[in-house]
């Protein structure tokens, strides 16, 4: 266990692991504590990151590089550069005070995190119904963002775009994140064992319809964020998608943009693909 | 004729499911899934045994399939996974680079 940040930073705990995160900047420690603000924590962090404030303006366009050297991980985009040192916990990261810069060290840092704790982070909104979770995947356009616009009150928004998914006691766990997407929201901060994945297609009607064991394996490592140049944390996360797949209920869902749908995922009851 | 040597690639996971084995290139993420032939190939890629002998043995032998076709198939399949970089073709022995 570390200390609790210092003067100038704060706890940040996403997905039940703390990360401080430490900057001299007093202005960039408001950014941080205004941007994750449903996300700040008390606990003892697991890792620390120091930021240091740069006047470059790389794109964020550019491809993201992450590799390992020996130990350390070299994390690199067009706006910011990081290194990571997983068996201390701690790294720094050289950025402009760009929240989206931020956000990305963030996803790609838990992304590292979770490959070797057996989770992941997917492109896919998520949320809690009737003490459930419930991942929606899918290309660009498929209706993330519409079906978590459908949802009725009572049901609470994990994220509009990037799911945290970890192994828990009973299953795997999803958590809220603040990384939004179109709706421009964090999530909720709050956690469920995960009841069902959809991959979402816009039709008609609504219609659940069974996938191979298979094909979902091949479309939860098309929507996994990964960026890791790793052959070990590759192989780990295919086994960790197999089990995912062995052991949550996975279904394409066609549905019509009205409020609807959710009668029919809070209906759903469904087994897992046999693998 | 010279022969034709398959091996794996080190820089791949891959893992069986249902009969397919699924497999993905650490460096850039290419995904693939191979049928039960094109798998067979793949087990059978130890950069020492020529192609044509693994047709004969692992595909010819398992599976209803035309010998001319098969071969002609599996000359594809390897030249096409070797453009990802998941098998390493040459004409002469390789060693294998799979843990």
């Amino acid at each position: 266990m570390m200390a609790a940040a210092g003067k100038h930073g704060c706890v940040v705990e996403i997905g039940g692991i703390p990360v401080a995160l430490r900057t001299e900047s007093e202005s960039f420690r408001d950014l941080l504590c205004q941007r994750y603000s449903g996300f700040l924590s008390s606990s003892s962090a697991e890792y620390e990151l120091d930021f240091e404030l740069t006047e470059s303006c790389g794109s964020s366009d550019a491809d993201v590089r992450v590799r390992r050297e020996g130990r350390q991980w070299w994390i690199e985009r067009g706006d910011f550069q990081a290194q990571w040192d997983p068996a201390s916990g701690r790294g720094w990261v050289k950025q402009n005070p760009n929240p989206y810069s931020l956000d990305s060290v963030l996803r790609i840092l838990h992304s590292l995190i979770l490959a070797t704790r057996g989770g992941f982070l997917l492109h896919a909104a998520s949320a809690v119904c009737d003490g459930r979770a419930y991942l929606f995947s899918g290309v660009s356009g498929a209706g993330k963002t519409t079906i978590t616009r459908l949802a009725p009150s009572g049901i609470n928004l994990l994220t509009d775009e990037i799911s945290y998914v970890r192994p828990g006691a009973g299953g795997y766990v999803a958590y809220g994140t603040p990384f939004a997407g179109e709706l421009a929201k964090a999530g909720e901060n709050c956690t469920a064992t995960v009841s069902g994945l959809f991959f979402l297609e816009k039709g008609p009607s609504n219609r659940i319809e069974e996938i191979s064991g298979t094909d979902a394996v091949r479309r939860l490592m098309r929507n996994i964020l990964f960026f890791a140049e790793d052959r070990e944390l590759v192989e780990k996360l295919l086994a960790t998608a197999c089990d995912f797949v062995a052991g949550v209920p996975i279904r394409r869902l066609t549905f019509y943009p009205d409020a609807g749908v959710w009668e029919t995922i809070r209906t759903f009851e469904g087994e897992p693909a046999h693998v | 004729m010279s022969e034709t040597y398959v091996a794996r690639s080190s820089a791949i996971a891959a893992r069986k499911l249902a009969g397919e084995m699924m497999v993905m290139n650490s460096m850039d993420s290419t995904f693939f899934t191979l049928n039960e032939v094109a798998t067979a190939i793949w087990q059978a890629a130890d950069g020492r045994t020529p192609l044509r002998e693994i047709v004969r043995k692992n595909v010819c032998e398992e599976f209803d399939v035309d010998p001319e076709q098969a071969q002609t198939d599996a000359e594809q399949f390897v030249a096409e996974l070797s453009t990802h970089g998941i098998l390493l073709v040459a004409d002469h022995p390789l060693a294998s680079e799979a843990p």
